[in-house]
């Protein structure tokens, strides 16, 4: 198990380097720059702005230099929002995205395990039928959709909840539905499908004919096997969902992770879509290591090497 | 009652599927005595595993049992409600299934799966469940019990499997122990040992057993009585010897013939059964069997023969045995 760990790290790094080498290349075949837009200004003041932030030197200087800082801890400031570095945006973005996203991940898991195991166990039958609708639904409705008919309708029609910002409770509801509803779909048709599987298993067959009562069958001997393929997907979508999502954010004026992404990719605010890409890669890799683990702590076949 | 442990009288039982009424089992009657093994013969979806599986209440959907009585140790077991029933399973009747490789959860521990029915059918504490385990585990002859306890069915080769399905069948020493082809899935070598096993295990809890499969040479070595089973229907029924020396119906000397010898000569071919098995969605009208029967009649062909009864145990449902015993009366007066 240590090894095996040890192994992931050093894995990890290697692909991070991979992860931001290709970003930062990519990156800068994008026509544009970051003091391009907005008003003109002097060649003299573009060119002052330029040697400050270093963007006068040569590409592959400027890579060197980026990794050398990126390693010690520094991804350097921001291009476009004065005075910040990457690092504070993200330090002070981040935990609203998190705390957004990982509410909705857990909404998605209550609701998306316990109702893919009943459309399973229903199978055919009318409930089976109304999981398998919504969960198609949430799968083929853009969040964008949901966004705005929950605002519309909730929002201000009915005027029961706030549509924007996160000052309180309330104003979490519409934008965790919103977040959870594709996952939590999502959810609701792996754990459908594995527990159908699962329920045809001659185990379960022994766990009957053992004369163990229907809910200690279900909850001991399917749950843990029907529930592995929940686990693989949970994993990146946690560090997906916890890093925000840009059209949810915008919509709820959520001051989130989500929404710098873009921001930076339309500003070629250089630094701070090395920040967030670092970041989010970091993120997902973490989650995957945490995944396997967690699979080796479900079913004990699996071999960490 | 009381007389025999297992009493079913004409059970019918059907699958209703989309495709239609599919009548797995027709006035099916078993009895078994307490200590007996009864050996059920018959090709696949004949109705053998049905049969038993109806008998602990674990019939799968779609099916219905849709008549006749299952007498069990003073149960009526198809009246019974499914806690009642559950109570019996794993407890009162056991079952060892056909492929050891699935049939214990992967994810959990070989002691945790012993002992959990155990501790579900006694109030046996954790500690003695796990005692208990050990014991069973050196009972169906697995070397380093205490180790086995800890490991994962994964680890474990295919008959040490069976054997670990084995003693979770017999924890808590059941009355009844239904075998459903318990060594089909396994090598020959160790089928022999699985089955060698179960003898012993017989002989020493002295519980019945009910011997599903379609190797007669297993149930001629372990068997006292037999049921040949065709399509849902029990053909022929008899002991050990009724059906190896005096086969009656022709379905079950087909069987006979079939088997490999060892005094066949040289180039003598074995004699399979022609036709394939019935559809039984659509079956004849007559007896199930007419239409693969080389003596078939043509009242075979329309309908369903009656019961032909020799001596106490022996009977089968033949229209050539009728008919044959109808002359044998009639010559006789």
């Amino acid at each position: 198990m240590f090894k095996y760990i040890v192994k992931r790290i050093l894995l990890a790094v290697v692909t991070i380097w991979a992860v931001a080498t290709l970003t930062f290349f990519l990156m800068n075949l994008v026509p544009g720059g970051p003091f391009l837009s907005e008003k003109a200004i002097s060649p003299q003041a573009q060119a002052a702005l330029e040697a400050k932030y270093g963007l006068d030197k040569p590409m592959s200087e400027r890579y060197l230099n980026y990794m050398t800082g990126a390693l010690h801890g520094d991804f350097g400031d921001s291009l476009k929002q004065r005075g910040r570095t990457v690092m504070s945006i993200i330090s002070m973005k981040f935990p609203v995205s998190a705390r957004v996203g990982g509410i909705s991940v857990l909404v998605a898991l209550v609701l998306g395990i316990p109702l893919g195991s009943v459309a399973a166990l229903k199978r055919g039958k009318p409930a089976d039928s109304i999981i398998s609708v919504i969960a198609t639904c949430g799968i083929a409705v853009p969040s964008f959709v949901i966004c705005t008919v929950l605002m519309y309708f909730v929002g201000v029609k009915l005027g029961l909840l706030p549509t924007m910002g996160l000052e309180s409770a309330k104003h979490y509801v519409m934008p965790v539905i919103a977040l959870s509803f594709y996952p939590t779909a999502y959810i609701m048709r792996l754990m459908r499908s594995s527990m159908l599987d699962v329920l045809g298993q001659d185990y379960m067959r022994t766990a009957r004919a053992k004369g163990l009562a229907g809910g200690k069958i279900l909850f001991k001997h399917a749950l843990r096997n029907a529930i592995l393929p929940v686990v693989t997907y949970v994993g990146p979508m946690l560090a997906y969902t916890i890093t925000g999502s840009f059209v949810v954010e915008k919509i709820f004026v959520i001051p989130g992770l989500g929404g710098e992404f873009i921001k930076a990719i339309n500003g070629r605010d250089y630094t701070l879509i090395m920040g967030t890409t670092i970041f989010l890669a970091t993120l997902v890799i973490v989650m995957n290591v945490v995944v396997d683990i967690v699979y080796k702590l479900v079913d004990p076949r699996i071999k960490l090497k | 009652m009381g007389e025999y442990l297992v009493d079913v009288k004409n059970e019918r039982l059907s699958f209703f599927t989309p495709a239609g009424e599919v009548k797995a089992l027709n006035d099916v009657s078993i009895r078994l005595k307490e200590g007996e093994v009864l050996g059920i013969v018959g090709e696949s979806g004949s109705g053998k595993s049905v049969t038993a599986y109806s008998l602990m209440g674990l019939t799968a959907h779609p099916g219905k049992l849709l008549g006749g009585e299952l007498h069990f140790n003073g149960h009526q077991v198809e009246t019974l409600s499914e806690k009642e029933i559950r109570k019996i399973r794993g407890n009162e009747i056991s079952i060892i299934f056909q492929d050891p490789m699935t049939s214990l959860n992967p994810v959990y521990t070989i002691g945790n799966q012993i002992t959990e029915v155990i501790r579900l059918h006694t109030d046996k504490t954790k500690q003695q469940a796990k005692e208990r385990a050990r014991e069973l585990l050196e009972l169906v002859g697995i070397n380093e019990p205490e180790k086995r306890l800890k490991q994962y069915p994964h680890e474990l080769s295919g008959g040490m499997r069976q054997r670990v399905m084995i003693a979770i069948a017999l924890a808590c020493e059941p009355k009844l122990l239904i075998a459903d082809e318990p060594t089909t899935a396994l090598d020959v070598t160790i089928q022999a040992q699985i089955l060698e096993l179960m003898m012993e295990l017989k002989d020493k809890l002295g519980m019945a057993i009910i011997m599903i499969t379609h190797d007669l040479g297993v149930v001629a070595s372990m068997c006292e009585r037999i049921a040949v089973m065709y399509a849902g229907r029990i053909i022929e029924y008899g002991t050990t010897d009724d059906i190896f020396y005096h086969p009656k119906h022709e379905y079950t000397k087909g069987l006979i013939r079939s088997i490999p010898r060892l005094d066949t000569k040289e180039h003598e071919r074995l004699v399979p059964i022609e036709g394939t098995p019935v559809d039984m969605l659509n079956p004849p009208a007559g007896c199930p069997f007419a239409p693969r029967c080389d003596a078939a009649m043509r009242i075979c062909l329309r309908e369903m023969p009656p019961v032909t009864t020799f001596g106490d145990v022996h009977y089968t449902q033949c229209w050539l045995n009728q008919k044959e015993e109808m002359e044998k009366g009639a010559s006789h007066e």
